[in-house]
């Protein structure tokens, strides 16, 4: 069940998609049996769970074990191709076991280095096994962080950002995140332990129109689609990727947009798109046509 | 004894009197000192910088404005616009002995 183009549309303005309850429950209930039996993070021991970097995802486990079920759900697993295409890599994984009444504090980071110009980008898929109530120690993160420069835990000083979530959701939830995305884990003071898997996955193919593209050209506006000259106004791409976060509010939020359009040409293939019309100017330096 | 608490304000642009987009406390009083507004909601204990400054707190530094280095004038990286105020605040033991 590949992604569809306003689906991308909104991965490339938020950095994070996310599918609430599509794991089923037996699958839940396999996995949580088998996170415990784990090493934290991945990488101290051997397991058979926890694969080497650069194994090809469909050789990384056990295909009866919960965590390949979960992997093989026809959402996770369209949504896995549509982003990084059918062959992606594993990077590395952690389970992230929060215990009943922790009180400690992640810092905000994103999971990267400050990255080139390249617009590759990798996916952190997390895992919920079991329902996350609200303060019960659910992922805080930041929607339409991702694209932002950054170093590791470089943005821990931000305690508190207008808009950041912190994922409360169903048991069999799973979001995906562009690996650049703001996060961090938070103290969790309920009654209950929380657990969730991570796997980061690295594209081995360029991650050019890998999403069911058949509706592409009904939902995608001509490249001269300007706020303020002439624009539909329907859910397009172009209306997608103009989403304005609440920490964004300041001249930034212009340069947010050409960064996304700079990622949608990368994922379309089409290198004249544009939004408003920054990039298009930029490319005619001097008035050229 | 005087003890510092500091607040960092994260602006929607660089005035100070512009919406604040983010925030962090550091309270080495551990709560025994005043306490920020709650304005409920995760929002921001002040609005702006200036309701900061109303309500005692004195400005430390904001952000420097600096031009974009060539070839990344594009780019975005951290949230640009900061504000820094410290609140001094002086502690009495239970003895009645300011610390």
């Amino acid at each position: 069940m590949k992604l569809r183009t306003l689906d991308m549309a909104r991965f490339v303005a938020d950095g994070y998609l996310r599918f609430d309850g599509v794991v089923p429950e037996d699958i839940n209930a396999a996995a949580l049996a088998e996170l415990p039996t784990m090493p934290l993070p991945a990488g101290f021991e051997p397991s058979a769970l926890t694969p080497a970097s650069g194994t090809p995802l469909r050789e990384c486990y056990p295909p009866e074990s919960g965590i390949a079920r979960m992997l093989a759900v026809p959402e996770v697993a369209g949504a896995i191709e549509s982003l990084v295409g059918p062959d992606p890599v594993f990077d590395h994984s952690a389970v992230h076991h929060n215990p009943a009444g922790s009180t400690g504090v992640q810092g905000l980071h994103a999971d990267a280095v400050i990255d080139t110009a390249d617009p590759t980008f990798d996916i952190q898929v997390f895992y919920f096994p079991h329902a996350v109530e609200a303060d019960a120690g659910g992922t805080r993160f930041v929607p339409g962080s991702h694209l932002r420069r950054v170093h590791e835990n470089s943005v821990s000083r931000y305690q508190h950002i207008d808009g950041e979530q912190r994922f409360i959701g169903p048991a069999g939830s799973v979001l995906i995140f562009h690996h650049g995305l703001w996060h961090a884990g938070q103290a969790n003071p309920s009654a209950d332990d929380r657990w969730m898997f991570k796997v980061r996955l690295n594209p081995t193919a360029p991650q050019v129109r890998r999403w069911d593209t058949s509706d592409y050209d009904t939902v995608c506006p001509p490249s001269n689609d300007h706020l303020f000259a002439t624009m539909e106004l329907a859910d397009t791409v172009a209306n997608r990727l103009r989403s304005l976060h609440p920490w964004c509010h300041s001249g930034e939020y212009r340069l947010e947009v050409i960064q996304r359009v700079h990622l949608w040409r990368y994922l379309s293939g089409d290198h004249s798109f544009d939004v408003d019309w920054y990039l298009t100017r930029l490319d005619r330096p001097g008035g050229e046509t | 004894m005087q003890l510092q608490q500091v607040l960092q304000l994260y602006a929607s642009a660089s005035a100070l009197d512009s919406p604040t987009v983010g925030w962090a406390f550091h309270d080495p009083t551990d709560g025994a000192g005043p306490a920020l507004p709650d304005r409920g909601a995760d929002r921001s204990p002040y609005a702006t910088g200036v309701d900061a400054l109303r309500d005692g707190w004195r400005l430390l530094q904001m952000s420097q404005l600096l031009p974009p280095m060539p070839g990344a004038e594009h780019q975005v990286s951290y949230l640009p616009f900061e504000f820094i105020f410290e609140r001094l605040v002086t502690l009495e033991s239970s003895t009645g002995e300011t610390r």
